[in-house]
């Protein structure tokens, strides 16, 4: 088997629109969590969400190509033109290799709705013009970035509900070992605007601890009450190892490991043995001691069972060998199709510069959070690997484990 | 509307919205070649001049119009 090594890195995040103002958040504990007063207009039960603005891109694409575009979209061009820029890929490379793409996006309601009242409200299709059905369709992303970047290798979107983002690295990675693609642009994107979370809030999954937006998400306090939705996007630029050397790339990282499971039961509440198995099926793969991993970037989006079981998992597989957990949902809020791709990047981050940062809010554990190492302060810590746990509706789990490159 | 208002917002939107410049847009010059339209994007000027005018471009007329004139003259008939 080839080994995968990850050559870039790119983000955007209500943390931040580069690595570096990224880390600096991370390092603070700066929350991106909001009121937002349209939200509250329009009848969410909550109206707390990480903040963003849609970045303008008019310098860099052009009108037709922006037309197109959802802000998910957007995001990710963002991303991913800063990872390609990291990993040293230019258009010369890219015009010249069969460089792959698989990206997280389950989502693109925003242009779907406004479709929708196009036709209700003047009963003709051309009207919704012609971005209507590009934005719309959950592949948007992998569509808009392939055609931008003149991508010719596999194109593929993942949606794979929360865990969306973990997956296309993980899958990514089993292609390049499998020598099938050399190098794979990677990630996750998620809208943050009101209709695509509106159904969402209707099932009561968000706190409503509206009169504290930066105290609400508190992944493993006993205290939480619910998620707070965030979104942006992530790039990681994986890559064959000979090919990274070949090419004289700065290598930041190795994939060591991708564990995967379904729990094949309830549609939202998650269980234990699901993501216990998708722990173990990672460590197993990546053939490790499992006192080598020095940090665990968890799943935990603040919601009661969410947290208590993936706690339960961990402890399941970790057992009494205490290593740090946090949740940077903490900071972020729940980046759902992004997730899974911006906690490698805040990991990597994390792991790049020595210290894991706090997570926010955690005040008192739980009977189950108690079990574990749960920094409530940034710790100053040198680490060399970490994992990193995604869950998503419908029981679909992820877990990577990632070493670092020296 | 009076019709040099309408001919100075016809040109206006179509330039912003197109990003061309304003001019560019001369009563003779060909509209797809001038906003450099493609098959879709024509369907995004159908939609503006929707939402500016609120009159629909019939697709029947639609190869009839070729030329900023005879889009002026379309909407100043439609907008009559």
């Amino acid at each position: 088997m080839k080994r995968v090594v990850i050559t870039g890195l790119g983000i955007y995040s209500c943390l931040g629109k580069t690595l570096d103002e990224v880390r600096d958040s991370l390092y603070s504990g700066k929350s991106g969590i909001v009121f937002d007063q349209e939200r509250k207009d329009m009848g969410f039960r909550s109206a707390l969400t990480a903040k963003l603005e849609v970045p303008d891109l008019k310098s860099e694409l052009s009108r037709s190509q922006r037309a197109f575009m959802p802000e998910q979209a957007k995001y990710a061009f963002w991303a991913t033109r800063d990872a390609l820029l990291q990993a040293g890929i230019d258009q010369d490379y890219l015009d010249s290799h069969d460089v792959g793409l698989i990206y997280g996006n389950d989502s693109s309601a925003d242009p779907t709705v406004r479709a929708v009242d196009t036709i209700r409200e003047k009963k003709d299709t051309t009207l919704c013009g012609s971005g209507a059905i590009f934005q719309s369709m959950n592949s948007t992303v992998t569509m808009n970035l392939g055609c931008i970047f003149h991508l010719k290798g596999i194109n593929l979107t993942i949606s794979a509900a929360c865990a969306s983002g973990s997956h296309s690295i993980g899958l990514g990675s089993l292609l390049i070992q499998n020598g099938l693609q050399d190098l794979i642009v990677c990630g996750g994107a998620q809208e943050v605007n009101p209709f695509s979370i509106g159904s969402f809030d209707g099932i009561s999954a968000f706190s409503t601890r509206e009169n504290e937006p930066t105290k609400a998400s508190r992944p493993f306090d006993r205290d939480r009450d619910g998620l707070v939705p965030g979104g942006g996007a992530a790039t990681v630029i994986i890559e064959e190892y000979e090919h990274a050397v070949k090419r004289g790339a700065h290598i930041l990282a190795e994939i060591v490991g991708w564990g995967f499971s379904s729990n094949g039961d309830h549609i939202s509440s998650p269980n234990v043995e699901g993501p216990t198995k998708s722990l173990e099926h990672a460590i197993k793969r990546a053939g490790i001691d499992i006192r080598e991993v020095g940090y665990i970037n968890a799943h935990a989006t603040s919601t009661h069972i969410g947290d208590t079981n993936e706690a339960k998992a961990i402890y399941n597989v970790f057992g009494d060998q205490r290593v740090e957990v946090t949740s940077t949902k903490s900071q972020t809020g729940h980046e759902m199709w992004m997730a899974g791709a911006s906690e490698i990047v805040y990991s990597m981050l994390m792991m790049k510069n020595g210290f894991i940062g706090a997570n926010l809010n955690f005040e008192n554990p739980d009977e189950d959070s108690a079990k574990l190492l749960i920094p409530a302060k940034r710790v100053e810590k040198k680490f060399d690997m970490f994992l990193s746990n995604s869950f998503g509706f419908g029981g679909t789990n992820s877990t990577l484990i990632i070493k670092d490159w020296k | 509307m009076d019709k040099k208002v309408l001919i100075e917002k016809v040109n206006q939107v179509l330039a912003e919205e197109f990003e061309t410049d304003i001019e560019k847009i001369t009563p003779d010059a060909n509209i797809k070649k001038t906003l450099e339209l493609d098959s879709l994007s024509l369907v995004d000027m159908i939609a503006l001049i929707d939402n500016e005018f609120g009159v629909k471009i019939d697709n029947t007329e639609l190869p009839k119009i070729q030329t900023f004139q005879a889009l002026y003259d379309y909407l100043e008939e439609k907008t009559k």
